[in-house]
């Protein structure tokens, strides 16, 4: 007796605001991970933001207004796909916290967040996919985003992962589990804090001599990227859902299509 | 974004050597913090109770208080009760006048430091000798500390070295960290034996034997509160454990979390006053239970922060302190602890920076011994601020537009259409150097050029 193949599951893939703006090649990627991941993917046409912004401003009401309509927008699908741990976090850890218990929307917020995923670590520990036939002669580094690592738990998924395209080395950077300086609107409010807890960061990634800076939030890899490439270092970044669709040939973030 | 943090932390940033200071111990405390935690296999479990501990004391305070009281009168000592810093200062003031203290010693207490005593003691006229040596330290550089722990970690060893061969009595050779402490033990030795008045702060109140228990590595501890005729303990109301068993707990998860060490060089229950046939300690032995705040962060959602301990690794592993410090903060307390208090004890609009200057990264709360949720807490102040209008006027205004389009996805769609064309002309090399409103963002990182058009513009096209 064979076990019947589970249907494929139908996903809502949630390209995040800074992905669908600034690099939709990680949309790309991260769709056609899925698919090949066995799953029917849906970008639900009238996403925009996950609503962090509000939520880290002390704008509860505003986080609140976001979160019902992204509840109602996603919640039909059998798992919410996100290719970044802070807006992943958002849904999974924070939804359910800005409805009172007794109310509708906890409940919801609460099964929604249960099934939403950040896409690498959905790609390896459920669909179990793993990359085949690529090839990449380079050396990376990675960082681990804090909300993805302390939040979600993302760790050895996206290295287990990249370990899967031959060529691909890893040189651990020190301190690869500290912030970047990111914050979100923190790097604009405080800009010579977010410097320098940043330059420390870009020194770190620059003293392993990797080629490639890899990460799974592209907020932090353009905050990072974006000081390397002001102090003239040569590293290139790429969310890691890109290499792993096998874009390790096209542009690095901020280079010239 | 007030003037005054944002000036007091580019100090502390151009400073040549403040961050050499604090990267020096913090990353000491942090190796040694993560070694201690990597060879104790229970800390998950011991972090637990001690969560379970303070927040059972915190749900019973009144109890604890009043059992901590009779106890405490029991063994001899006087109990005063003080409301706020400043009833905490004249309570203490009084006791030395009544004494007839000229000098007093005082062991290293972030209370102390919370409610005022130093200056409320120099303001008396009464000569406060500090027996600390990092409070030392920054008693003689006429500083304030800037960690809880380290009170003295901005300055470098070269700057103390410096300080001792200028105002020490006989700083003698200083070559060696050793000869730097043997010089400050020639200078404190004898305050040490003349005062008439020793202060201490408390790490624990041992609710059922009365005892107040305060830990330190150097001893100076028990020559503040021993040789002195008055023994006076300053301490907060959130420092009750319901017995010895329990402050051990506790005290396994503070030293290490602080030092790493298992156990500190003095860990000291003081218990009463001298009895008849005790060879030393003080005749007298009062007790000041200082409130300042703590009982009014029960109904403000902060009692998870009357669990902290002080053992100051939220700072350690802050990436925000390691560039500033403690002194850029700007209130006793730094860092995400500090952040969290600070507001209570000084006001949201003096202190609204501090929820605000945090990335929310959560490591302080990952490596907090009694499983603070600071992030949480920082995040609540934020919406305090929020709904009081404190939030900056710009970044409201960009938040409360960007909001309007997210709940309009037609205008979204329109406001980034518009966006990227823009964003490209600035960035024709790939990457924009400078950009409009984003100045804090281009002023050390340059941005990326987007695409031109975006992902769901993009994803449309393509299944057409």
């Amino acid at each position: 007796m064979s076990t019947p193949i589970p249907p494929p599951p139908r996903v809502a893939l949630f390209a995040t605001c800074l992905v669908d703006a600034l690099r939709p090649a990680i949309g790309f990627s991260a769709l056609e991970l899925l698919e090949q991941a066995g799953c029917v993917v849906e970008v639900p046409p009238t996403q925009t933001c996950c609503g962090q912004p509000a939520l880290n401003s002390g704008d509860q009401a505003g986080a609140r207004a976001l979160a019902e309509r992204n509840i109602e927008l996603l919640e039909g699908f059998d798992a919410i796909i996100i290719p970044s741990g802070s807006c992943a976090g958002t849904l999974r850890a924070h939804y359910p916290e800005l409805f009172p218990p007794t109310s509708p929307w906890h409940a919801r917020a609460q099964a929604l967040a249960a099934k939403t995923y950040e896409l690498l670590s959905y790609l390896h520990d459920i669909r179990h996919w793993r990359p085949e036939n690529l090839a990449l002669p380079a050396s990376y580094t990675y960082h681990d985003s804090c909300s993805g690592l302390r939040e979600l738990g993302v760790k050895t998924q996206p290295r287990a992962l990249l370990a899967g395209i031959a060529g691909l080395t890893l040189t651990e950077m020190a301190e690869a589990e500290t912030c970047c300086g990111f914050g979100g609107t923190f790097c604009v409010k405080y800009p010579a804090l977010s410097t320098a807890i940043v330059s420390e960061k870009t020194a770190n990634i620059a003293a392993t001599g990797a080629d490639l800076l890899l990460g799974g939030d592209l907020g932090c890899l353009m905050n990072m990227a974006g000081r390397l490439h002001r102090q003239g270092h040569r590293v290139r970044a790429y969310h890691a859902a890109e290499l792993l669709a096998g874009r390790g040939a096209a542009p690095a973030i901020g280079e010239p299509e | 974004m007030t003037a005054a943090f944002t000036a007091r932390a580019s100090a502390a940033l151009t400073d040549p050597t403040l961050k050499t200071a604090i990267e020096r111990t913090t990353g000491n405390a942090r190796a040694k913090r993560a070694a201690a935690v990597a060879a104790w296999p229970g800390f998950e479990a011991a972090r637990d109770l001690g969560r379970d501990i303070k927040d059972h004391v915190t749900q019973n305070l009144a109890f604890y208080l009043a059992t901590f009281e009779r106890n405490a009168i029991a063994s001899g000592a006087h109990v005063h009760w003080a409301r706020t810093a400043d009833e905490a200062c004249e309570i203490v003031v009084r006791l030395c006048r009544e004494a007839g203290a000229h000098s007093v010693t005082r062991a290293k207490s972030m209370l102390g430091e919370e409610i005022g005593l130093p200056h409320a003691l120099e303001a008396a006229g009464i000569t406060r000798v500090e027996t600390d040596l990092a409070e030392h330290i920054v008693q003689l550089a006429g500083d304030r500390p800037s960690h809880i722990v380290w009170p003295a970690l901005h300055k470098t060893r070269e700057q103390v070295r410096e300080m001792f061969a200028r105002l020490h009595h006989e700083p003698g050779g200083l070559d060696t960290v050793e000869a730097m402490v043997a010089s400050a033990r020639r200078e404190l030795r004898q305050k040490f034996m003349q005062a008439d008045v020793g202060i201490s702060g408390a790490n624990f109140l041992i609710a059922d034997t009365g005892a107040v228990c305060t830990v330190t590595n150097e001893g100076n501890a028990e020559l503040t509160t021993t040789p002195p005729r008055l023994h006076i303990v300053t301490a907060g109301i959130e420092k009750l454990v319901p017995s010895t068993a329990h402050a051990m707990s506790l005290l396994r998860l503070l030293v290490r979390s602080a030092t790493g060490a298992e156990l500190t060089q003095y860990t000291t229950f003081h218990c009463g006053p001298k009895r008849a046939n005790d060879p030393d300690g003080p005749s007298e032995f009062h007790i000041v239970l200082v409130d300042n705040g703590r009982t009014r962060m029960l109904t403000q959602g902060l009692e998870d922060m009357l669990r902290c301990l002080r053992c100051g690794a939220c700072l350690n592993h802050c990436v925000v302190y390691r560039q500033i410090g403690g002194h850029a903060y700007g209130g006793t307390y730094p860092g995400p602890m500090g952040a969290v208090l600070t507001p209570v004890l000084d006001g949201l609009k003096t202190a609204q920076d501090l929820p605000r200057a945090c990335t929310l990264n959560g490591l302080c709360a990952e490596v907090c011994p009694v499983k603070i949720p600071l992030p949480t807490l920082i995040k609540g102040w934020r919406d305090k601020s929020w709904r009081l209008g404190l939030e900056p006027r710009a970044a409201t205004l960009a938040l409360r537009l960007w909001r309007l389009a997210a709940q309009h996805p037609p205008l979204y769609r329109l406001g980034t259409r518009l966006a990227l064309p823009l964003l490209r002309r600035f960035a024709r090399t790939g990457w924009a150097r400078t950009l409009p409103l984003a100045g804090g963002w281009t002023a050390a990182r340059d941005f990326p050029a987007p695409a031109r058009k975006t992902f769901l513009d993009q994803l449309k096209e393509r299944r057409k």
